[in-house]
């Protein structure tokens, strides 16, 4: 039976969770810190596979629960920037089977463009949020969201953290469900097409599900109360908890598991217990804020508690009212391009010409920290192609024919295409030039598989996606192929004439990163 | 009573595997655990840390600052980053303790500081050379065996 005791990482006790809530199907986009989460699942014997981008696996995922499945959809926090679209009429129309995206966040940044705070999207969205603080509560709360999710057929974020995801911690399982429904079909045309007359009344619908579930999570949540010697209260949820925790061993702390909809009732009780009360939490001051709009008694915290993550001493400082230390830790030997990489000779090419570079997201993007320092930008995945094609419909003529979209395989199927349409689109007067770094896996977060690798989740073969075949299809003309490193100078050639030229062109440049190619070899 | 083991080097030098083993030593001992590390950049060799905590009951995964009992240190230029989280009592196991040349191969440094660290906790070696069994292929085990026992005489040294 699997009640003994476990030590799992965060993302590998959200995979059991989910195998033992009965999931139909996994499906989500890499992202750190969420990552790990479908190779797991795969590893546990359960269905999981990687979408082009995040929206269409909340698609996927709403397809398999108004089947009467059971989806779970995982993701990074920007991650639902790409899939919010989905997620915000869902809420209205609700689900049959049951519908759980676990979202990471990573406060701190260490592997992100930002430090969004996913409760917000909870928030704004309407629908429940759960906010594990390790790998027991991810377990239990994973298996909590479906429970949630199929009793009020609402989606369910499962919120986790880099801290999350990424610690270990001992896991008693729990005995798995048995007995789910098989998926069916069960037509309901109000429900699902969510056209105007249809969608006012689900939006009724969905807050007066808000407010059982908000009454649920005062009377029976998950959530904590220790009681300590009445002089300071604690509110904290996530990892933050532990901490607080330890830091104050003697303060009274109530540990929230479900941070949205608050069990606000449940948390101003507690302040009247203590003659003190601070919530502690990490990313926006979010619980602070709704708190104080209902008046709870909270002390005052200082605004550096939003930016990184916190951790004992840092809760110590906040609890003494004290300053941030001024001196910084030294920063670590940074991250580099590994010896050998596909992507090097690119940038360097690049660099020799002058290029404006308009990049996007993936290990090429460590091409604009020093030595090579050959990006000049990079906000969102896919932005490469629009950013480039704006900068040349503005820039002088003479320096427009230096701007450069760059953008990797796993990113280019992830949010490129439609730049790519754009560009062939509005074709800027000088025309552009994008280039494709294929190396054949999504390596930035770990060597996943893609559309355009040929390859599923597990390793099995599939259809390949041909990017060149894609961008002629758009109309674009020029449209080439080289490896950088063997077929040097021909591509150096070859990208000084498309330079000069005012029409489009593609280059697809070929060579697979160094790592994955040496994992396949150490597989097959 | 919690200890706190910090295991720092950088990425490529087998950090988040020794960790990995230690946690899983002191789960089998019965102990409750903490492990946390930061992936993300890792794999291309900046500076990777991960913390392994064990006691009754740990709270939060991140050893406080100033609470290390044990640093493994795989980079020695890595020191200033580490300053911090030592006191006076902390116990600094640094790569120089192994004689290189004596390691089966390069990678195998990690398992011999593992072997080192083992000479100062009392964990029966049992436990140990089972986990590394365990979490490396077989055809690894000849390597480590040897650098586990070179690390131990090592650690037994230094205590
Ligand atoms: C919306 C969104 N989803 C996921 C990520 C995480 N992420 C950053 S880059 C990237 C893909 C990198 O793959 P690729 O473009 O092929 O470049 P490579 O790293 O292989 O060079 C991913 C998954 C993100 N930053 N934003
Ligand atoms: S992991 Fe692959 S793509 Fe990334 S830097 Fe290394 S060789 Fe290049």
């Amino acid at each position: 039976m699997d009640s003994e005791r476990k030590f799992l990482m965060g993302n590998e006790a959200v995979a059991l969770g989910a195998c033992h809530a009965g999931v139909s199907l996994g499906v989500g986009y890499p992202g750190t810190p969420s990552s790990e989460i479908l190779a797991y699942l795969n590893h546990f014997g359960g269905k999981a596979q990687w979408s082009p981008n995040e929206k269409v696996a909340a698609e996927v995922g709403l397809g398999v629960a108004f089947g009467n499945g059971r989806a779970m959809v995982t993701m990074k926090h920007v991650g639902l920037n790409v899939a919010a679209d989905a997620l915000f009429t869902a809420a209205y129309s609700g689900v049959d089977g049951a519908y759980v995206l676990a979202v990471a966040d990573d406060p701190g940044l260490a592997s992100s463009q930002n430090e969004q705070d996913t409760r917000r999207y909870a928030v704004a969205a309407g629908v429940p949020l759960l906010d594990p603080s390790d790998s027991q509560d991810a377990y239990d709360f994973t298996r909590l969201a479906f429970d949630i999710s199929a009793r009020w057929h609402i989606p369910v974020i499962l919120r986790l953290t880099t801290r999350v995801c990424h610690s270990g911690s001992v896991v008693v399982p729990d005995v798995p469900v048995q007995n789910l429904p098989a998926p069916h079909f069960t037509r309901n045309i109000k429900q699902r097409v969510m056209v105007p007359g249809h969608a006012r009344p689900a939006h009724r619908r969905l807050r007066q599900k808000l407010k059982e579930i908000e009454r649920w999570n005062n009377d029976e949540g998950p959530n904590r109360e220790v009681l300590g010697d009445g002089r300071l209260g604690i509110i904290a949820s996530g990892v933050a908890a532990q901490h607080a925790a330890e830091a104050a061993p003697d303060a009274s702390l109530f540990k929230v598991g479900m941070a949205y909809p608050l069990p606000v009732e449940r948390i101003i009780e507690f302040c009247a217990k203590h003659e003190k009360n601070a919530a502690i939490e990490e990313n926006d001051p979010y619980m602070n804020e709704l708190l104080k709009s209902y008046g709870a008694p909270l002390t005052v915290m200082p605004e550096y508690m939003r930016f990184g993550e916190l951790n004992v001493a840092r809760i110590r400082r906040l609890l003494d009212g004290a300053p941030e230390p001024e001196h910084a830790v030294p920063p670590g030997k940074p991250p580099g391009l590994c010896k050998g990489c596909p992507h090097k000779r690119t940038f360097e090419l690049l660099k020799k010409h002058g290029c404006i570079v308009s990049g996007d997201i993936g290990c090429y993007t460590l091409a604009a920290l020093p030595p090579l320092e050959a990006m000049d930008m990079q906000i969102c995945m896919g932005a490469s192609i629009g950013m480039g094609v704006g900068l040349r419909q503005v820039l002088p003529a003479a320096e427009a024919r230096k701007v450069v979209s760059v953008i990797g395989d796993s990113t280019f199927v992830h949010s490129g295409l439609t730049g790519l349409a754009e560009m062939a689109y509005n074709v800027p007067p000088t025309g552009h030039v994008v280039l494709i770094l294929d190396n054949s896996t999504t390596a930035m977060t770990g060597q996943q598989e893609h559309p355009g690798t040929g390859r599923r989740l597990d390793g099995s073969p599939t259809g390949q996606l041909d990017y060149a075949r894609v961008a002629t299809a758009m109309g674009i003309d020029n449209v080439v192929t080289y490896d950088p490193v063997k077929d040097a100078e021909p591509f150096e050639a070859a990208l000084v004439d498309a330079l000069r030229k005012d029409s489009l062109s593609v280059f697809v440049v070929k060579r697979p990163c160094i790592l994955a190619a040496a994992r396949k070899g150490a597989k097959g | 009573m919690t200890i706190n083991v910090k295991i720092a080097g950088l990425g490529g030098m087998g950090v988040l595997k020794s960790s990995l083993i230690l946690a899983e030593v002191a789960f089998q001992e019965g102990y409750d655990v903490k492990k946390s590390e930061v992936h993300g950049m890792a794999q291309r060799g900046g500076s990777v840390c991960s913390d392994v905590r064990f006691g009754n009951a740990v709270k939060s995964p991140m050893i406080p600052e100033g609470a290390v009992d044990y640093l493994l240190l795989f980079e020695e230029a890595d020191m200033p980053l580490y300053q911090r989280d030592i006191n006076e009592t902390t116990r600094i196991l640094r790569a120089s303790l192994i004689d290189a040349a004596q390691l089966p191969s390069r990678k195998s440094l990690n398992v011999a500081m593992l072997g080192a660290l083992s000479a100062l906790l009392s964990i029966p070696q049992t436990r140990w050379v089972d986990a590394i069994h365990r979490l490396f292929p077989d055809k690894l085990r000849a390597a480590n065996d040897g650098a586990f026992a070179l690390g131990f005489a090592a650690g037994k040294e230094f205590l």
